[in-house]
């Protein structure tokens, strides 16, 4: 445990140095709180208008969320606000990518990955430490910029229907379940990618590809193809499930000591 | 203290196309011993080293170091050699203190600050202890890097080309610091281009490529190569002398140099005062007398020539 503890230390320590790090952990959960919070707020300005609206303006895919009491102003928020749901759940990818992407490639260009095999450190806690130290910030700020934005909600004016279907559990196992999950797929990606680049931007910008499958649902949510609802969240995390247990077997299989000193590119 | 018995290193490139970078390496480095181990670019030393550092393992052969067994042990022999890479490969971002308190407590030293002080002092790295390593001139990283390779006190070291691109004044500093660390009873397995180094710190020497060309010391190395050889500086040389000389029992071949005699011998311990006698006896001015001394640079040539002209033979 320690020397997971140290190699998380050291990874940190390093890595937030990197201001292009830095960035992307504050931008990026920045824009992805206050966007919907300003959608939202701006939707709610015109509430009185869109309170007299009917349910018809809401795109008939998405009705099954709209449950019996919610004015067609609200539904229209809920609809307007499920989008940034996978907004919310791109933040455990790109964060954990641009961590990994430094950590291990960046070690990789240095030469200071071969001192650090040749320490007690098993190869687990290398993994270990260097999984965590990628994964826990991002899960960390996607916890706390979704704590911000519920806090926020109230303040802006939001109906308690709307805050209620968004603290429900749709918003809540996407957040709190399929956000790490998506996390540990990042990083043993990225790790695997760190296998055969040397570039840590290279590395970066390949990782990133994995935003690509959110980006899928975002487009055929707003194409009516699919609501994001509860059935669907619980899908998705099976299906992340699976994707985790062949990410980590790809990432233990590549990150050897003897892998790593000679046939990392 | 270090043991390999036919330890052997084969890398599949790709399926049918190998590389034979070790072959059936055999050898024993006892405690204490400072040991060379010499070798051209590509010739597997750093494979070697990794080998006995527990980093990679052998395709066959055994090998110990510290009564560890490679492969079997690996944790304990990484937890008690310690290793001077190729490149230095610092966290140039962090401080030399962040730097060696990571690896201190990697190494589960049980007093990080104090191990940590103890070496930035001895390396004259405290008044620079805070400053990110990336700031540090080559001389500077790799003391960094020696010291980092000792904080927990390892009995046996590997280092890897420790004075490679220093210049003079970093490198006298960093062979200083080996020396040094030899006084203090430490066994060396020190992989070097630089032969005049090995040449002063080394109690032995390996020529090294792919297989074990040659070890012993470099005395003994001089001798078998070249014998040992005396040069007796004379005011008049008279060819008239040779003859006397070349008679006494134990002398092997006598040329003549300029003014110069050189008498080829197996103990000029025992023979020098005779010869000096003899050259006297007939009215020679003598000089100066010396040993004539191979540098190991050429003992590695001609080695190494030896070997690819054996091998082209084969």
């Amino acid at each position: 445990m320690k020397h997971i503890k140290t190699i998380i230390d050291k990874e940190w320590a390093e890595v937030f140095k990197n201001r292009m790090v830095l960035f992307t952990m504050i931008f990026m959960p920045l824009i992805f709180t206050i966007l919907p919070l300003a959608m939202l707020y701006f939707t709610g300005q015109g509430m009185d208008e869109m309170a007299a609206a009917s349910t018809a303006d809401v795109p008939v895919e998405f009705l099954s969320v709209c449950t019996g009491d919610m004015t067609g102003g609200e539904c229209m928020q809920i609809y307007v606000v499920n989008q940034f749901l996978l907004m919310f759940m791109m933040l455990p990818v790109i964060i954990p990518v641009t961590i990994a992407a430094y950590s291990i490639v960046g070690e990789k260009a240095t030469h200071s990955l071969e001192p650090l095999l040749a320490t007690p450190v098993t190869t687990f806690e290398l993994l270990a430490g260097k999984s965590l130290a990628a994964a826990l910030p991002a899960i960390i700020v996607g916890w706390v910029s979704f704590g911000v934005f519920l806090l926020a909600l109230p303040l802006i004016g939001v109906s308690q229907v709307v805050i209620g279907y968004i603290a429900g559990p749709t918003w809540l196992l996407a957040i709190l379940v399929a956000g790490p999950l998506m996390a540990i797929a990042a990083v043993n990606f990225a790790i695997y990618i760190s296998s055969r680049v040397n570039d840590p931007r290279v590395a970066e910008q390949i990782s990133v590809l994995l935003v690509v499958p959110i980006l899928g649902l975002i487009f055929a949510q707003l194409a009516g193809m699919i609501v994001i609802n509860l059935l669907v969240m619980l899908s998705f995390i099976g299906g992340m499930i699976l994707v985790d247990i062949g990410m980590i077997y790809l990432g233990a299989t590549i990150f050897q000591r003897e892998k790593i000193l000679t046939r990392w590119k | 203290m270090i043991e390999s018995k036919g330890l052997t290193k084969i890398f599949e490139i790709k399926k049918g196309a190998d590389i034979l970078a070790v072959q059936d390496l055999t050898l024993s480095v006892p405690e204490g011993e400072v040991f060379g181990f010499l070798g051209p670019n590509g010739a597997g030393k750093t494979t070697t080293v990794r080998m006995l550092t527990s980093l990679i393992g052998p395709t066959s052969g055994s090998a110990w170091v510290n009564r560890f067994q490679v492969g079997v042990d690996d944790q304990e022999i990484r937890r008690s050699v310690g290793v001077l890479t190729e490149s230095p490969g610092l966290y140039e971002r962090l401080s030399a203190r962040k730097n060696l308190t990571i690896y201190a407590n990697l190494y589960d030293v049980g007093d990080v600050d104090g191990q940590v002080g103890k070496y930035l002092h001895m390396l004259g790295l405290w008044s620079r202890r805070d400053d990110p390593a990336g700031s540090f001139s080559k001389g500077m990283r790799q003391k960094l890097a020696i010291a980092r390779a000792l904080l927990h006190e390892p009995k046996v070291l590997f280092l890897d080309e420790p004075t490679s691109g220093l210049d003079p004044e970093a490198a006298r500093l960093v062979r200083a610091f080996i020396e040094q660390l030899r006084g203090q009873g430490r066994t060396i397995f020190l992989c070097t281009h630089n032969l005049n180094e090995a040449d002063r710190l080394c109690d032995r020497i390996g020529i090294f490529k792919s297989h074990l060309i040659e070890i012993d010391t470099p005395e003994n190395l001089r001798k078998k190569l070249y014998g040992r050889k005396v040069v007796f500086h004379l005011r008049e040389l008279n060819p008239a002398w040779l003859d006397p000389i070349r008679a006494l029992p134990g002398i092997q071949d006598i040329e003549c140099v300029g003014q110069k005699l050189v008498v080829a011998m197996d103990d000029p311990e025992r023979m020098n005062p005779e010869i000096i006698r003899l050259l006297v006896d007939s009215g020679a001015d003598i000089l100066f007398v010396g040993e004539l001394r191979h540098s190991l640079e050429e003992i590695y040539i001609q080695t190494m020539q030896e070997n690819q002209e054996a091998e082209a033979g084969a």
